[in-house]
C-alpha cells in the first residue's frame, strides 16, 4: 500500500516521534511510572485514543503488521477507523488475526490468545493516575508514588469489603508493577489483569489528554491488589459463548429483546471466529 | 514516668520569622518518653508554629530538632529524607489536629479511618486490620457497631475520639497535639480529657500539646512552657508554673482563668 500524499510517514513528523520515544524508552525503563510527554492534537477527539495512537505512531515500522481492538471487537467504529488511519497514512498492513499481528493497539481489553515475544500492545488510556479518585492533589498523588506511599488505594479496598463484601471494582483495577508502582491497567476488565503478569509481549500505555506514557517491559511482575483473606479474583458472566461455546473468555452480554431475554458472545471477536472455523 | 536518660525529642535555638512577625525566636524544648508537655500561650504566640517545626512539617530558618528513634539512632528531623520522615509521622510519632476534619478523611468510614495507618506501615489482612480497628473504636468509647458509618455522622467530640484512635494505632511513641480539645462543650472535653489522660498512661506516651486552655494543661501535663511572641518566657512543673508564676506575662495568664 502507499502513503497518502502530504503525510509524513505514520501521521506525525519525525521530531514528534523521537520525543515520543524518548518518554518510551523511559517508561520502560521504569515499570509502571508516569512519563509526561508532550501529546499533540490528533484529528480525532480525545477519548477516541489519541494517547494509544500517538504511540502507535512513533513505533510503527514499514513491515508492520498492524490490529486495532475496540472492546475485544475489531469491526467497531473506533477499531475501523484507527486501522484505517494507519493503513493511510503508513500504508502498513493490517490484520483482525492476534497471531499475525505485530502490533496491537487495544482500547479496554487484552486479546484472549496469549501474546508471544516480539509483540506490542498499546493500551489506550483516559485516566493513567491509579489515584486520582482519592487524592485529588496532582503534586501529591507524585510525591505518593515517589515515596511508594500506597495505603490510601488499601483503604478504598478495605471500604469496598466493609461496604459490599467484595472488592467493587470489576475495571481498571490497580496493579503493582515490579513490585514498586502502582498502575492503572486502563479500563480493561479486572478479568484481563492476570494476563498482564509476565507478559512476553512489551505493554505500552499512552494517554493523550493527560499526557502520560507508561509501560510495562516483557516478563515483568504485574500485581493486583487485594488482602490476604479477600485474595483478587478476576470475575466473569457465568455462561457460555452462544458463537463459540467457551467458557473460559470474557462476555459480552447482548439484550435480544425486551422480556428479559439476552445471550452471551466472546468479546474478542477473533478469537472467536478461529474457534468456531476450527471446530467445522 | 519512666525515667531515661536520652530525650527523645530535642530542640535548639528554633527560630523563624513570618516577614517582621517573629512566629519563633531561639526555642529551646527537650521532651522525654512518657511525659506530657503543654504549650500554653495566647493566640499569634507561635505555639502551633513551634510545634509544626517539631514535628517537621514546617522548616526553621535556624535550630534543629533531633528525634531519638526506636532504633537508639539520632536523626535530625529536618535533615532526614523526606520518605523517613513521613514513615515516622505514621509509625513512632502521631498528630492530633485541632478539627478532626483535619486529621480524618470525611468520606471514609471510621474502620477505614482507624485501618488507614496499619494499611499504610503494611497491614494486608482483611480481618485483623478490621479487629483492630474496632478494639481501638471501643477504647476511645466508640460503639463498635458504628464502624462502617462515615464520620460526617458523628458528633464533634466522637469525630475527635475518632482522630485520636487512628492517630495511636500504630502505637506511636510521641504525639504532637494542636488544640485537642478546642471547639467541644465543657462536658465534652473533660470526658476526652479523662480518657486521653488514661491512654497516656496506659500507652506510655510522650505528648506534646499545644492549649490556650490552662485548666486542660494542668489535668494532662507534666511540665509546662509558657509562649509569647515567639519566644519562651517561662517552663517548669505544671503546678509550680501556675500556683508560683514568675514572669508578668504567665502572671497575667494565670489570673485571667475564669473560676466557675
Amino acid at each position: 500500500m502507499t502513503i497518502a500524499a502530504g503525510y509524513n510517514f505514520g501521521y506525525l513528523d519525525e521530531a514528534t516521534k523521537r520525543m515520543i520515544r524518548r518518554a518510551i524508552l523511559k517508561a520502560v525503563a521504569i515499570p509502571g511510572h508516569q512519563v509526561p510527554f508532550g501529546s499533540r492534537e490528533m484529528p480525532l477527539p480525545y477519548g477516541w485514543g489519541t494517547g494509544g495512537i500517538q504511540v502507535t505512531a512513533s513505533i510503527l515500522g514499514p513491515r508492520d503488521v498492524l490490529k486495532v481492538i475496540d472492546q475485544g471487537a475489531d469491526d467497531t467504529t473506533n477499531a475501523v477507523s484507527i486501522r484505517r488511519f494507519f493503513a493511510k497514512v503508513a500504508g502498513v498492513a493490517t490484520t483482525e488475526r492476534t497471531t499475525d499481528a505485530t502490533l496491537i493497539q487495544t482500547r479496554h481489553r487484552i486479546p484472549e490468545t496469549p501474546l508471544r515475544e516480539g509483540q506490542i500492545l498499546v493500551y489506550q488510556v483516559p485516566m493513567p493516575e491509579p489515584l486520582f479518585r482519592l487524592e485529588p492533589r496532582v503534586t501529591e498523588t507524585q510525591r505518593m508514588h515517589a515515596l511508594a506511599d500506597y495505603g490510601l488505594m488499601h483503604v478504598k479496598l478495605y471500604e469496598d469489603i466493609a461496604r459490599y463484601g467484595h472488592v467493587a471494582i470489576s475495571y481498571n483495577y490497580p496493579v503493582m508493577v515490579n513490585r514498586r508502582y502502582l498502575m492503572a491497567p486502563s479500563p480493561i476488565p479486572a478479568f484481563d489483569n492476570p494476563k498482564m503478569d509476565r507478559m512476553p509481549a512489551l505493554q505500552l500505555f499512552g494517554a493523550g489528554r493527560e499526557k502520560r506514557i507508561y509501560a510495562v517491559p516483557p516478563h515483568t511482575e504485574v500485581r493486583s491488589l487485594d488482602f490476604e483473606d479477600h485474595p483478587f479474583v478476576p470475575i466473569r458472566a457465568d455462561a457460555a459463548c452462544s458463537l463459540c461455546g467457551s467458557r473460559d473468555t470474557y462476555l459480552d452480554e447482548i439484550v435480544t429483546d425486551d422480556r428479559g431475554g439476552r445471550r452471551f458472545i466472546c468479546s474478542d471477536t477473533d478469537w472467536c471466529a478461529s474457534r468456531r472455523e476450527e471446530g467445522r | 514516668m519512666s525515667a531515661a536518660a536520652a530525650p527523645l525529642l530535642e530542640a535548639e535555638g528554633l527560630t523563624l520569622r513570618f516577614g517582621a512577625i517573629p512566629a519563633l525566636e531561639e526555642v529551646a524544648l527537650a521532651i522525654w518518653p512518657g511525659e506530657v508537655v503543654a504549650i500554653v500561650g495566647e493566640s499569634g504566640s507561635g505555639k502551633t508554629t513551634l510545634l509544626r517545626v517539631l514535628s517537621g512539617l514546617m522548616r526553621p530558618e535556624r535550630g534543629t530538632v533531633r528525634y531519638h528513634g526506636a532504633d537508639g539512632a539520632v536523626r535530625d528531623v529536618h535533615g532526614m529524607a523526606e520518605s523517613r520522615r513521613r514513615l515516622l509521622h505514621r509509625t513512632e510519632w502521631g498528630f492530633v489536629h485541632q478539627n478532626p476534619r483535619d486529621g480524618l478523611r470525611m468520606g471514609v468510614s471510621a474502620g477505614g479511618n482507624v485501618g488507614e495507618r496499619l494499611m499504610a506501615v503494611g497491614a494486608r489482612h482483611y480481618g485483623s486490620i478490621r479487629a483492630e480497628a474496632a478494639a481501638w473504636l471501643r477504647r476511645v468509647e466508640i460503639d463498635p457497631a458504628r464502624m462502617d458509618e462515615a464520620p460526617t455522622r458523628f458528633s464533634g467530640g466522637m469525630q475527635q475520639r475518632l482522630q485520636i484512635a487512628r492517630t495511636l494505632v500504630t502505637r506511636p511513641r510521641l504525639v504532637f497535639m494542636d488544640e485537642p480539645t478546642g471547639g467541644l462543650d465543657v462536658s465534652v472535653q473533660a470526658r476526652l480529657l479523662d480518657m486521653l489522660r488514661g491512654l497516656v498512661a496506659d500507652l506510655d506516651l510522650a505528648v506534646l500539646i499545644v492549649t490556650h486552655d490552662i485548666a486542660a494543661a494542668r489535668l494532662l501535663a507534666h511540665r509546662m512552657l509558657v509562649m509569647r511572641h515567639g519566644r519562651v518566657v517561662e517552663q517548669g512543673l505544671t503546678d509550680r508554673v501556675l500556683d508560683d508564676p514568675q514572669h508578668p506575662y504567665t502572671q497575667l495568664l494565670v489570673s485571667s482563668v475564669l473560676a466557675a
